[in-house]
């Protein structure tokens, strides 16, 4: 059960696996997240988004950054290694219909849960953008499967190594101005994500963001998921994780985040030990 | 002053000594004093996450049995929400046959070892005992619950416990859905009548709330895991990580993977806030992920455990309910240096068990009665510094029958914490109303059942526990999923 039967490494930090998870495969929708579960009593939960899945194979997709302490345990699994538990599929799918025309923007690993969503959204008949952004050259994800809906694709890195130098929210301008997006999908860092709402607002653009929050259970009993949308408590696992970025509390969602920035600092210092990561590129 | 087990013990050793060969009548009986629960000391119990009360001794629980009137009324029934036959059970006890006790027991509860330890005795059972109303104190009626559960530990711990008997295979399927106190009894009762039954479960671990959440020190894991050894001894396939309404929905399991009827008994599993303002504050957390994290997830074994525990020194606890104790008691053995528990009443209108409440004094749990908050404050990183509390007063009965706080206008003040735990109950899971068309539900989202069968809108859908009754006890949900497993074994025969 949920063997692993590919593992590749995208980037410096960033793996992508493929597993055997035949009834999520089946039931799973562009927009969903699994919660993985292993390392016997003591491991921790994980919420991961769904980047693909295959219902024939009955294998999804899963892309990650080995940020924390269980991510790097997931990184340390190999092919034939299993993972204990998967519960998924979670969460309600994107609403995906016609819009007319659609930007995708996806921000470093924010590209993986973005491809199934931008897929759908191309098969729906929509034009379909995308702006990928990342750090550097060497965090850029799944290019060429994202050139391959796009009616065009944009780069941009941080630092100019590869694509436009600058952040994603500059083209998303741009193309606010000139092409007059009907919806904007965007996933990545709740910065970006907030300033991708912050940028489409003043043009009334519907803008679709996907939150991923600290979770335990992920079926709406623990509540640790919560989020403050359009003044209202919302949790993002039973409720989400996709909500209406004009309407999100991106400080509040941003400072929950850091809840156990303390505990994780230390237990991350530990795990780098194991994975030969350089302490500054995580 | 905290007596230890083996004084309790020689005290009643001598005290049946006295009283052994004896015949004795009923003032004789009514005289005997009500034999005391051994416990950890609170100063020790307060540094380990392990059973808080240790359980009678063999002479303790005779001796307490010998305190059993055997009214031929039997008013101790009445308040037994699944009718267990007390008076019969106790007598057997009284004559040391402890396994035969537990049969009697098992007839109408399947899980005395664990109802033994988590009812609300004093407003059951022994409210209504003949003992407590000679002397006029419900502390001093028989202690049934700790009579049952000595019998059901002896019983388990002496390997006396006999799975019953499973009629030949119906060739029918049945899926029961969660694993918590109504699944299981359920699913053991489904399976007795020869039916396949599959119990799916959401979390990694079965068990649902007696897992995720009572703690430890409340209700040992390992008793919860020996009924769910039981359960697949007997045959109950139990399939982890299945949240039904997702990975397949409700309809799915009945018309593509021929389930001819399934029990629902997934639990209330949606924690209220109070929507008061900084509510989602770092440090303000739902008891449920605060006692998820630490049962479940094991996060109060720091260094082993993956998951993080939030670092608490002074702890707020919304609610008067067993949920609040819980999480109290918790906080004080995860290191925080202060708990208050913050209730809008009184003491007398609490709804937590008489003995969690002693047991949370005895741990230095510091009671703010009359008192409600009404926001929550924090620093500029957004981590909780404090509430903003108002004195209350008791008003007209509401609803519920207890009387109504009232807020003392004038009386705000600030209080410092760092960490606020909210415990004013859950609401129901909407994932399977959402996902299966044409369950009912009342206005609470709670599944509209047939009384007297547990069948839901839908045929072949039977509910029970929490996602019916809203929150309520395991005796309760075990007595619904009883009673819906006979209406159920009664429907598939129809087939």
């Amino acid at each position: 059960m949920n063997k692993i039967l590919y593992k590749e490494k995208l980037s410096s930090e960033v793996f992508k696996i493929v597993v055997e998870a035949p009834l999520i495969a089946q039931a799973r929708k562009p927009g969903q997240f699994v919660i993985l579960q292993y390392g016997g009593d003591f491991g921790e939960r994980i919420p991961l988004t769904i980047a693909d899945a295959d219902p024939d194979k009955g294998t999804i997709t899963l892309i990650f950054q080995a940020v924390g302490d269980s991510t790097h345990r997931l990184a340390l699994k190999e092919v034939g290694d299993s993972v204990d538990n998967i519960l998924g599929p979670l969460g309600h799918p994107t609403e995906i219909k016609k819009y007319g025309k659609v930007v995708c923007v996806g921000g470093g690993i924010g590209v993986a849960p973005l491809h199934p969503i931008a897929q759908a959204m191309k098969a729906a008949g929509n034009e379909v953008k995308i702006i990928m952004g990342a750090r550097n050259k060497s965090l850029l994800i799944m290019e060429k499967e994202m050139s391959a809906i796009a009616d065009e694709l944009i780069i941009v890195t941080d630092d100019g190594s590869f694509g436009r130098k600058g952040l994603v929210t500059e083209p998303l301008k741009d193309l606010c101005e000139t092409w007059k997006p009907d919806c904007v999908v965007a996933i990545g860092p709740p910065i970006m994500m907030k300033f991708c709402a912050l940028t489409t607002k003043p043009y009334g653009i519907h803008t679709i963001v996907s939150l991923n929050t600290i979770m335990i259970d992920g079926t709406g009993m623990c509540g640790g998921c919560r989020v403050s949308v359009g003044g209202e408590t919302k949790f993002v696992c039973v409720d989400g994780p996709e909500f209406d970025g004009h309407l999100v509390d991106w400080d509040n969602m941003m400072m929950r985040l850091g809840t156990y920035r303390p505990q994780e600092q230390e237990s991350h210092h530990r795990c780098h030990i194991g994975l030969n990561i350089p302490e500054g590129e995580a | 002053m905290h007596r230890s087990k083996d004084e309790l013990d020689s005290l009643a050793r001598s005290q049946l000594a006295e009283l052994e060969g004896k015949s004795l009548s009923m003032k004789d009986r009514g005289q005997i004093p009500v034999q005391e629960m051994p416990t950890q000391e609170p100063e020790q119990r307060i540094h380990n996450m392990d059973e808080v009360a240790t359980g009678y001794t063999e002479s303790q629980v005779k001796v307490e049995a010998l305190r059993c009137l055997q009214c031929k009324n039997k008013p101790c029934v009445q308040g037994c929400p699944v009718a267990i036959d007390i008076p019969a059970f106790i007598a057997k006890a009284a004559q040391g046959d402890f396994a035969g006790a537990t049969e009697t027991i098992k007839q109408s509860s399947l899980l005395p070892a664990i109802c033994g330890r988590v009812c609300p005795q004093e407003s059951q059972c022994q409210k209504f005992c003949t003992v407590g109303k000679m002397h006029k104190d419900v502390d001093q009626a028989v202690a049934i619950g700790r009579i049952e559960r000595f019998v059901a530990d002896w019983t388990r711990e002496n390997g006396c416990d006999k799975l019953p008997e499973i009629a030949p295979p119906t060739g029918k399927k049945v899926a029961v859905v969660g694993s918590g106190p109504a699944s299981i009894s359920a699913a053991a009762d489904l399976r007795r009548a020869g039916h396949e039954v599959v119990m799916f479960e959401a979390l990694h671990k079965a068990g649902g709330v007696l897992v995720y959440g009572i703690p430890e020190f409340r209700l040992p894991k390992a008793i919860v895991q020996k009924e769910l050894d039981n359960l697949t001894a007997m045959g109950v396939h139990i399939e982890l990580d299945f949240l039904v309404g997702r990975t397949r929905t409700l309809s799915d399991l009945m018309t593509k993977d021929g389930f001819s009827a399934v029990f629902v008994g997934s639990g209330a599993g949606l924690p209220k806030f109070m929507s008061i303002p900084g509510e989602n504050y770092i440090g303000v957390f739902s008891a449920n992920e605060y006692l998820t994290r630490s049962n479940l997830m094991k996060a109060y074994d720091v260094g082993k455990s993956h998951t993080p525990l939030f670092e608490s020194h002074k702890v707020a606890v919304f609610g008067g309910g067993n949920v609040a104790m819980d999480a109290a008691r918790t906080a004080i053995r995860l290191g925080a240096d202060e708990v208050t528990i913050v209730y809008r009443r009184t003491e007398a209108e609490m709804p937590a068990r008489k003995e969690e409440v002693a047991h949370a004094k005895e741990e230095g749990i510091r009671f703010l009665f009359l008192h409600a908050p009404l926001k929550i404050e924090a620093d500029d990183k957004g981590r909780v510094t404090g509430v903003e509390l108002i004195a209350c007063e008791l008003g007209e009965p509401d609803a519920s029958g207890r009387r109504s706080p009232v807020e003392i206008p004038g009386t705000e003040r600030v209080e410092a914490f760092d960490t606020v735990i909210v415990a004013i109950g859950n609401a129901s899971n909407p994932l399977i109303k959402q996902t299966t068309p044409g369950i009912e539900t009342n206005r609470r989202g709670n599944f509209i059942v047939d009384e007297e069968t547990c069948e839901t809108s839908i045929p072949g859908v039977y509910a029970g526990g929490d996602i019916v009754l809203g929150a309520a006890t395991v005796i309760l949900a075990m007595g619904q999923g009883r009673k819906a497993a006979k209406a159920m074994n009664r429907y598939l025969a129809t087939l």
